[in-house]
């Protein structure tokens, strides 16, 4: 019998038979259904499946199953509330900072974890936060911005 | 042939496999109005071939159809890949039909509901269908307002059209919405006479921005991609690859994989493919799996590439000649010859390739990130020996495409692996196989010998364009003895090449522009006035002396020491012209930009925020090419595997970005690429201003950047 594993998803309890060698990245998307999450490089360097596990950005690609026992992860999926979004996500929408969108998700947690850190971040400290999630389309002025207006309403 | 506009309920008779496609469409959609619109004259004529292949109607290429809910759905053969279709689309349909812009819904690229279309590349969605889009709205309007007639009893002059409600002029009162017309009827309609298209006078959805209409479902992590469908039963499938282009696969003992709980192989001729229900499963499985190769590369690298294509076999071909070469060079006072080179570039989209494929009764369904997904149905159903009937292929939205899913072999393998093991099979692409079988860039060399006279006008322009393509290769300037000439070959690639966001365009607009810099430097002439002197477009010239506006150009001969550098070209029938300003660390060579700005006039702009959103996109990946992107090769063993090796631009690297577009009320034309073509050429005339070095390689590397640098007298 696999060991069971128990944590928080998006405010909800949840368990999962621990399988070697499993990622919370393809956990997420193949046992939770949870496709927000996005798989863009599988070794860290793109940020696409950037999610917040004990009110820390990390990417999902990197951390193993066994190391997500007991501990509370949040997804894009979770960052909306009774329907309504994440100052971080309508900051995204009011400015327009996204155009194939699949690095948003990512964008968006990282962006969250970030602001809980430095709750008025400058410019500087934005660009530092942000460097190393990747975007091709080049939407990166629009997301700053965004995360500059988000800082002003987003309550941590 | 009626003269009159009339009706005509049923269907053209020259489309005998239309009947089926209608009943999809009535079982999808429901009862309401259907219109079927007429191809443009633009397509070529294998398109043409292509369509009438298909269970297609084979003069239409976009349809309309007008829910009982008044919901207008659009159907077009297109693609959503974060350039902003699905928003401006759906603004030039309510704009034309008088609807509300929230009613229209976009229905794309799926093979069965949409009609033909070759791909969605060369930023000709707005500029080539978007004309017969809008002829076939017109005619959608036509038709409502003629059943608003019958409904409310007048003639249809006397009616107007507001928000999808029809009413009489001067009794706003008595009106019927468009969805009441259609509820409890399937009509379908088809004009014989086409009504004329809104003048830009009339626009009042057009030209006004609009966020992106798919905003929200992607950052609330909804908005689907191929990856993200799930079907019961669904295995992950990892391909065995071989080490490098040009190996082929001699064995390969699968005996460890298959011991392991779940493995599942699956082999056929060359593809031998690992399948799990858990795709981290399936990828350790495949490592297990021992394979032999013999090997035929090529002997080339990295490094050498510019002297094996110099050297190839090539056809050339004159593009275009006026004048006389050797009088040019008599009537030239100074000569400036100059050998330019690129690199491969790859794609790097965010979303790897992806497809997920099942059959459906004799069917087989692909849902995939392509970029052309009737030419991917026209691959698999050749591969598979099925009827294009039996191969249905959906595009979800794509995670960025730039032309490197215009190649769709993930999408094939899918369909393979589904229809041999009877399964639903998800093929994802590793970020180091998306690279591998990357259509890049090709590198690409351009030799330019050109002269200016006395009096600093350009008297000789003779351009040579070794495997770049020769879009963008247009002189661009006013010159009396002028020849492009390109050159080209099959395999003189170890690997795949194609289109890249402006294909042929970013290396010649390098290359072109660099050139005419020297020229003005040699003179003494200010690169903005040697340009403005030489140049009869007005079209151009209004752009430059825009950007030099938004800017703050003032005149300098180069290099002035202000790193101030300027580029301008056409692309796709935009205008576009750019300024940037960067730094150039002397000791490290690496060059940071501080500034671009960009001017670009590209006809009737309809929705002006997301052409800034894609010229600030251009700008963005533009400093990639500029400056780092070059994948790393030996013979045909691609050693560029993921963004460790492949640096594409970060936030840090962000300049100012200025924009601006130009009013002009003509046919809108591309978008989507125009604002990149000039990136290279900006950066390295900013870089000579900077500190007098003339770089003629892209990207310009610290290390290149070094050593041009030393290169200076």
């Amino acid at each position: 019998m696999a060991e069971i594993i128990h944590f928080e998803l998006n405010g909800k309890n949840v368990e999962i038979p621990l399988e070697k060698g499993q990622t919370l990245l393809w956990a997420l998307r193949t046992n939770f259904n949870l496709t927000g999450t996005k798989y863009g490089c599988g070794e860290g360097y793109c940020g696409a499946c950037t999610v917040i596990m004990d009110g820390e950005a990390v990417r999902s690609c990197g951390i193993s199953m066994e190391d997500v026992a007991e501990k509370k992860i949040t997804t894009i999926e979770g960052m909306s509330v009774a329907g309504k979004l994440h100052p971080v996500q309508q900051a995204f929408v009011d400015h327009d900072a996204l155009q194939c969108g699949f690095c948003t998700p990512g964008m968006i947690m990282n962006a969250y974890g970030f602001l809980l850190k430095t709750p008025r971040p400058t410019r500087a400290q934005i660009i530092e936060g942000m460097e190393d999630n990747l975007c091709r389309c080049g939407a990166h002025t629009r997301i700053i911005e965004a995360i500059e207006s988000a800082s002003k309403v987003m309550k941590v | 042939m009626k003269k009159n506009t009339s009706y005509r309920d049923e269907v053209p008779e020259n489309n005998p496999t239309f009947e089926v496609n209608r009943r999809d469409f009535v079982k999808l959609l429901g009862g309401g109005l259907f219109i079927y619109f007429q191809f443009g004259n633009f397509l070529s004529g294998l398109a043409s071939e292509a369509s009438q292949r298909r269970s297609l109607p084979s003069d239409y290429n976009a349809f309309i159809h007008i829910a009982e809910d008044g919901t207008v759905n659009c159907m077009v053969g297109k693609i959503e890949m974060g350039q902003g279709i699905i928003t401006s689309f759906a603004q030039m349909v309510a704009d034309e039909l008088d609807a509300p812009l929230e009613s229209v819904r976009m229905v794309m690229g799926d093979t069965e509901l949409c009609p033909y279309d070759q791909g969605t590349w060369g930023s000709m969605s707005t500029r080539y269908l978007g004309p017969s889009l809008l002829g076939a709205v017109a005619e959608a309007r036509a038709v409502l307002l003629s059943l608003g007639a019958e409904n409310l009893g007048v003639k249809p002059e006397e009616l107007a059209v507001e928000n999808g409600v029809i009413f009489i002029k001067d009794k706003k009162n008595k009106k019927v919405s468009f969805g009441q017309l259609t509820k409890g009827k399937k009509i379908e309609k088809y004009l014989e006479v086409k009504p004329k298209v809104k003048d830009f006078s009339e626009y009042k959805i057009r030209g006004k921005s609009f966020n992106h209409a798919d905003g929200i479902a992607k950052v609330k992590g909804e908005a689907l991609y191929s990856g993200d469908f799930r079907m019961p039963g669904m295995l992950y499938a990892k391909i065995l690859r071989p080490p490098s282009h040009g190996a082929t696969l001699v064995s390969a003992d699968t005996s460890e994989a298959e011991k392991l709980e779940g493995i599942t192989i699956t082999r056929d001729k060359e593809l031998v493919a690992v399948l799990h229900r858990d795709p981290e499963k399936a990828q350790a499985a495949l490592t297990k799996v021992k394979a032999e190769y013999k090997f035929d590369e090529m002997k080339v690298d990295d490094q050498t590439v510019f002297k094996h294509m110099l050297e190839f076999p090539s056809e050339s071909r004159v593009v275009r000649s006026s004048g006389n070469i050797e009088e040019g060079k008599k009537n030239s006072d100074l000569i400036t010859e100059s050998e330019f080179q690129n690199s491969y570039v790859a794609h790097a989209a965010m979303e790897t390739h992806t497809a997920l494929a099942y059959l459906e009764g004799e069917k087989v369904v692909v849902r995939a990130s392509t970029q052309t997904p009737f030419g991917t149905q026209d691959e698999i159903a050749r591969e598979l020996g099925l009827g294009l009937e039996k191969v249905r292929v959906i595009p979800p939205f794509l995670g960025g495409g730039f032309g490197g899913k215009t190649a769709f072999r993930q999408a094939v393998e899918a369909a393979r692996l589904a229809k041999i093991t009877g399964k639903p099979i998800m093929v994802q692409w590793t970020r180091k196989e998306t690279f591998f079988y990357d259509n890049f860039r090709p590198a690409a060399v351009i030799k330019i010998t050109s002269g200016t006279d006395k009096a600093g006008k350009i008297s000789l322009w003779d351009y040579h364009e070794y495997f770049a393509g020769d879009r963008g290769s247009d002189t661009v300037y006013d010159v009396p003895h002028a020849k492009t000439t390109s050159y080209s070959a099959r395999d003189v690639h170890p690997f795949l090449t194609g289109a890249w966001r402006a294909p042929g365009n970013n290396t010649n607009t390098f290359a072109r522009e660099s050139q005419i810099e020297m020229m003005a430097a040699k003179i003494g002439a200010d690169p903005l006035d040697f340009r403005l002197k030489n140049l009869k477009d007005e079209r151009m010239i209004a752009v430059l002396k825009s950007v030099a506006e938004l800017f703050g150009w003032t005149p300098a001969k180069s290099p002035s020491g202000r790193g101030y550098g300027i580029a301008c070209g056409f692309d796709a029938g935009s205008y576009v012209a750019h300024m940037a300003e960067v730094k150039v660390d002397k000791a490290t060579g690496k060059v940071q930009v501080i500034r671009v700005a960009c001017a670009q006039e590209m006809g009737y702009c309809i929705n002006p925020e997301g052409s800034l959103i894609q010229l600030e996109g251009g700008i963005t990946m533009g400093l990639g090419y500029a400056l780092t992107e070059e994948v790393k090769f030996t013979g045909g063993d691609v050693h560029t595997t993921n963004f460790g090796n492949y640096q594409i631009p970060q936030f840090s690297w962000l300049p100012k970005i200025q924009t601006k577009i130009l009013e002009r009320n003509e046919p809108p034309q591309g978008g989507g690429e125009p604002g990149i073509i000039s990136m290279g050429g900006v950066i390295a005339n900013a870089v000579y201003d900077a500190c007098g070095a003339r770089l003629f390689q892209l990207p310009m590397t610290p290390e290149r950047v070094l050593a041009a640098i030393g290169k200076i007298k």
